[in-house]
């Protein structure tokens, strides 16, 4: 039930906070890094593809389109496309494989710029939708008017319907964070490295309950580019070929962060259910995590809705050390957004393609041949299965 | 300021029911699902005659959050923020900030009752612990 597509490459600019760093400066770097990865030069490249396409909905959160991106690299491309709507982050990614498996493109440059951290100021923050504007519409103007502003909040109260009904406790998502730091010590291109204790994660500031500093993930100036391939030209490229095993965007509820029926559960478990319905393998064949996490508490539902463990386990899959370094399950071994900045995903998936080439350094999973990737968290949600054969 | 919804066709008796002191939810006049947020459109059975009626303006709380980061200029910190079940409307949660409360008291399965704040031609909602 494979899908004749592949991830031949990968690039990553050098990320930072306030790096001043015009974004297609970033988006040059990644698409430089991620040709030398494939093996491929920019004529190669007959198609692109982006979420969300240029959109200035909060700031920086997403300042370039396909356009600019064609223009300033001189792409002359046989498709193109944005994904403003879809499976989350991945949307791009998953219409790119649909692309190349219809004889769309070849070679398609996805890729995910962002700003966020040079752009926000103290009267525009960075991921406040509508920020700036007199009038709201669509989902988030029932939540932003109500000043419930933030992604923080909407996920803050996810995790206390969560810990009320699953005792699980502040100490289990300081667990993914101090985790994932422990990863980003051996990541170079982590924006946060400095170790992180447990007395460091429950000493930081609230955000919104029960959701402290570090159970955020960071805003970054950064870019990421992945190369989505069609099956017989990825086996022209320089690295094993990474094959989209399966893809699920299954929605079951209506686009709000607050009308799902169990708020226990989120749009991540549709997707993952609908993942595993198109493939043969299981969870057990997993080798490597990517998960969401914009906030901490999208670790447990993701695993949840994966299948890693059962519903409301989580705390317990945490606790007995399953996903940290050395774990059967480890997430996001880069140090995920949390450590390693928000690039919204497409670093989650940099990271695992990095760990399914062997390239991982010090952080590297022993032989690892397949990796799970979930984006998004709330209502948005996409699943990715990868092997490398 | 806060930013403030655009009026539509769908929302305007939702946002504006408080000038009467009214939680005015919206209706399928032909199968009596409720509807929140607002839909000109049935999502049950595709019906248009969509009606807006007042609740009883309590409900359960489902979820909660103390916000404390302050994410624009001149919002007052802490707040509580709570997800409640409106009695009346069954599958429909409306989600305010919580007043004449401590933020750190709310709890779920605590009772709330609506109240109104006004800023130009919107009435939002707000919930206060039930006496």
């Amino acid at each position: 039930m494979t899908m004749s597509a592949a991830i031949t490459g990968v690039g990553m600019s050098d990320i930072g906070r306030k790096t001043g760093r015009p974004a297609m400066i970033h988006l040059a770097e990644a698409a430089r890094r991620a040709l030398d990865c494939a093996g491929l030069t920019r004529d190669d490249i007959d198609g692109i593809c982006t979420y969300p396409g240029k959109a200035d909905n909060s700031p920086g959160m997403s300042p370039l389109g396909t356009g600019e991106v064609r223009n300033a690299l001189g792409l002359k491309t046989r498709w193109h496309s944005a994904v403003p709507d879809g499976p989350a982050q991945m949307a791009p990614i998953m219409v790119a494989a649909m692309a190349v498996a219809t004889g769309q493109a070849r070679h398609v440059l996805c890729f995910r710029a962002l700003t966020e951290s040079s752009s926000q100021t103290a009267t525009r923050r960075a991921s406040i939708p509508g920020a700036g504007r007199a009038r709201l519409g669509g989902w988030y103007s029932y939540l932003v008017p109500a000043n419930a502003m933030s992604a923080s909040n909407w996920a803050g109260w996810m995790a206390t319907r969560y810990c009320h009904e699953f005792g699980m406790t502040r100490e289990h998502l300081g667990m993914v964070a101090t985790g994932q730091r422990a990863f980003a010590q051996h990541n170079p291109s982590a924006v946060m490295q400095a170790p992180l204790t447990m007395e460091d994660y429950l000493g930081a500031r609230m955000i919104s309950s029960p959701l402290g500093l570090f159970d955020c993930d960071v805003p970054i100036d950064g870019a990421c580019v992945v190369i989505v391939s069609a099956a017989d030209a990825a086996r022209d490229c320089a690295r094993t070929p990474l094959t989209i095993e399966a893809l699920g965007s299954a929605l079951g509820s209506q686009e709000t962060w607050d009308q799902r029926a169990d708020l226990t559960t989120m749009g991540a478990h549709d997707a993952c259910a609908d993942l595993w319905s198109r493939t043969d393998m299981k969870p057990a064949d997993v080798d490597v995590l990517a998960l969401y996490d914009g906030f901490s508490i999208f670790v447990p539902y993701w695993l949840e809705a994966f299948g890693f463990c059962g519903h409301g386990e989580a705390k317990d899959f945490i606790a007995d050390g399953h996903i940290g370094p050395g774990g059967r399950f480890p997430v996001n071994t880069g140090g995920g957004q949390l450590s390693g900045g928000r690039l919204h995903g497409f670093g989650l998936l940099h990271e695992a393609c990095t760990q399914l080439w062997g390239q991982g350094g010090g952080r590297q999973v022993a032989d690892a041949k397949t990796a799970v990737c979930g984006m998004g968290g709330g209502f948005i949600a996409g699943a990715m299965l990868l092997r490398r054969d | 300021m806060r930013p403030l919804p655009e009026l539509t066709p769908e929302n305007t008796a939702f946002w504006t029911g408080g000038a009467q002191g009214r939680l005015m939810i919206a209706f399928c006049g032909a199968c009596r699902h409720a509807i929140h947020p607002p839909q000109l459109v049935c999502p049950e059975c595709w019906n248009e005659a969509i009606e807006f009626k007042p609740v009883s303006g309590t409900g359960t709380v489902y979820s909660h959050t103390v916000n404390h980061q302050p994410w624009a200029p001149d919002m007052a910190v802490p707040f509580a923020l709570a997800v409640v079940d409106v009695d009346g409307a069954p599958g429909v949660r409306v989600t305010a900030e919580v007043v004449g409360a401590d933020p750190e008291s709310v709890a779920i399965g605590q009772t709330m009752r609506v109240t109104f704040a006004n800023i130009d031609d919107i009435w939002f909602p707000q919930w206060e612990p039930a006496p």
